[in-house]
């Protein structure tokens, strides 16, 4: 995090520690983001049916991102098991809607219950770290994944459950252009949660331990309790992006969260950077894309000899993956700082361009 | 009858018990030489195994040269994979490492798939008998051969760190890099030759498993179950590793047992040794044999 500071431009000054830990350092980069908040309330009008799925899935897998980023970025806690969580989420919100709870409970009720499970898988995160921890949500992974598939009157086996759509008051929510200002709605919070939290002395708190634990204790900084919090919050944050899912494609399988799944979320929350908040962001827009980008290759050589003899169109879906484990090795050797970075320096170049030193 | 069956089980857990302890020794080797976790460990089983696979049936090579090809390829590919994505993490925290061997991991079980396809092949008739009695039990050649093969290879490790200087480099290397550095240990080479030698040792299970079982990607799960086996045993001991991987082995199918028998939940063969990991962890992180770090600051 020593680039960080050296990151930021001259003509910045801060004078208070208010001033230090606001959201937005300046009135400008709040009405940007409040532009870029009422322009994407616009985009159900003009978009098609595709880019509107692309922007929902984004929205909820950003959301468990952020909750894993939080975990690992600012925490510093591995966890290789986030998938599980974020399904447990979805099948705990069809869980409570086939119990009669109405949707719009149920999503928040799913993220609490979530939390719960999350927090008991996350007591041994107090006495572990590192690879320790990794392995151990290694096997959670497994070990969830396996409840999945026996536990016939929670997520209905093999079958996979069917839930409803998210309705107010009688209202539905059916269709993608409905549904996105739900899942955006949700985003807003759930980011703006996560940037109050950081700057609170709880996020502080979190982010000393992830810079050195020892030093954190000694400034009376409670490790078991952080520790298990912080797997608290991220699985929060997992069950309510998967109760979206739930509420948006209806029908939830119990093979849909295995570890490539897992795998996927790390490598959004590294390829747009660790203990980054809109970093989360960032890298679920390119992991989102990623397969896509990788569809539009094949459909545009198919039928070629590049695809005859490499046998693209048959494979896609090993291609995707290769292409996934690629990005991830790259940006960790190339690019370990993430998008972010990427953005800051951006940020801080056009800040006080032409003179921008 | 159940006793005939516990017995056939105790007997299938040895094995492949034996099998894991060679895998995790060669994870364990790794982790020990350059304190790298690989989560990657089970695609050198599937690379070599597929490797020695297309040399017996495309290139129509005999079992010997075709395994001697798969060695030497794999040694190659451990180094390589060592020198080009591993040595620029160096100093990077533990996410990273993790994280790295997880992309190599996705990125080249997609990559068999996509050149070997997604069916288990069957490798082609090595031995002319496939079964011997011994003792009132059938048991497969093959069984024999990699019950052969993991004691060879732990033979091999035994002198290699005892008496050979590379691997006595090793082990100065793991105990303190900057003694050995001083010493005139190149750690370079030490971290590169970890690689290919582990790599080549999983390879060999992985052919062994190869030729029971079949080629198919079903093999990386090995690099999975590896973590019950060496976490068990303690991270950063050989021993351990081998004795973790045949306690998991044997523990599989005690499960698989006991479940047949008693508890009809199904799938325990697969999730027991998750449960124990977990059991582990909480009790006694650092395993049966592995050192446990004392921090100091």
């Amino acid at each position: 995090m020593t680039a960080l500071s050296a990151m930021t431009p001259c003509g910045e000054f801060r004078t208070s520690y208010r001033q230090d830990t606001t959201i937005f350092p300046t009135a400008l980069s709040r009405n940007l983001m409040l532009a870029m908040v009422a322009v994407l309330c616009l985009v159900p009008l003009v978009a098609d049916r595709y880019i509107l799925d692309l922007m929902i899935r984004i929205g909820m897998l950003s959301i468990a991102a952020l909750g894993l980023n939080i975990l690992v970025g600012f925490t510093g806690q591995i966890s290789i098991g986030h998938a599980v969580f974020f399904g447990f989420g979805a099948f705990a919100s069809a869980w409570f809607v086939r119990h009669g709870v109405p949707v719009v409970a149920a999503i928040p009720l799913a993220g609490l219950a979530t939390t719960v499970v999350g927090m008991v898988f996350g007591l041994p995160a107090a006495r572990l770290k590192g690879l320790y921890l990794a392995i151990a949500t290694l096997a959670a992974q497994f070990i969830l994944e396996d409840f999945f598939a026996r536990a016939q009157w929670f997520t209905g086996g093999v079958a996979g459950t069917i839930t409803e759509y998210f309705s107010i008051f009688g209202f539905y929510f059916d269709t993608g252009e409905r549904y996105f200002y739900v899942v955006l709605a949700y985003m807003v919070v759930m980011y703006v949660m996560a940037w109050n939290l950081m700057r609170s002395r709880d996020g502080r708190a979190l982010v000393a331990i992830r810079d050195h634990y020892l030093s954190a204790e000694m400034m009376g900084i409670n490790l078991t309790k952080y520790r298990t919090l912080s797997f608290g919050i991220s699985s929060f944050y997992a069950g309510i992006g998967g109760a979206l899912y739930a509420h948006y494609l209806l029908f939830v399988s119990v093979e849909a969260f295995n570890i490539l799944f897992s795998i996927e979320f790390l490598g959004m929350i590294i390829i747009g950077g660790l203990g980054s908040v809109i970093g989360s962001l960032f890298g679920t827009i390119f992991m989102v894309m990623l397969p896509e980008v990788v569809q539009w290759g094949a459909d545009a050589l198919s039928g070629g000899w590049i695809d005859r003899t490499l046998r693209l169109s048959n494979s896609i879906s090993f291609l995707r993956e290769m292409v996934i484990g690629a990005v991830i090795i790259l940006f960790l050797i190339f690019e370990p700082d993430g998008l972010a970075h990427r953005w800051r320096m951006i940020k801080a170049y056009w800040k006080l361009y032409p003179f921008s030193h | 009858m159940n006793a005939d069956l516990l017995f056939q089980l105790l007997l299938n857990g040895l094995i492949v018990g034996s099998l894991y302890g060679v895998v995790a020794m060669s994870f364990v080797l790794i982790y020990k030489a350059s304190q790298v976790v690989n989560f990657a460990q089970g695609e050198f089983l599937l690379i070599g195994a597929w490797v020695c696979w297309y040399t017996l049936t495309a290139w129509q090579l005999p079992f010997v040269w075709g395994f001697l090809f798969t060695l030497a390829f794999m040694m190659l590919f451990g180094v390589l994979i060592q020198i080009v994505v591993l040595r620029p993490l160096i100093g990077e925290p533990v996410i990273s490492v993790i994280m790295v061997t997880i992309g190599m991991s996705i990125f080249f079980q997609a990559l068999m798939k996509w050149m070997f396809g997604v069916f288990a092949q069957p490798f082609p008739p090595i031995f002319e008998t496939s079964s011997v009695g011994l003792a009132g039990l059938q048991i497969k050649t093959v069984y024999l051969l990699s019950l052969a093969m993991s004691v060879v290879i732990m033979g091999g490790f035994a002198w290699f760190f005892k008496f050979s200087k590379m691997g006595l480099a090793m082990r100065a290397t793991a105990f303190d890099q900057q003694a050995a550095q001083s010493l005139g240990v190149s750690v370079r080479q030490v971290f590169a030759l970890s690689w290919a030698i582990s790599a080549m040792v999983s390879a060999v299970a992985g052919v062994v498993v190869g030729v029971v079982n079949g080629v198919s990607s079903a093999l990386s799960f090995f690099g999975i179950k590896v973590f019950p086996a060496v976490i068990l045993g303690g991270l950063d001991s050989i021993i351990g590793g081998m004795v973790g991987g045949i306690i998991v082995g044997l523990l599989e199918n005690i499960a698989q047992f006991a479940d047949s028998q008693w508890l009809n939940l199904g799938n325990m063969y697969r999730i027991a040794p998750f449960y124990v990991l977990i059991a582990i962890l909480l009790i006694r992180p650092y395993g049966l044999f592995g050192t446990r770090d004392i921090e100091r600051v």
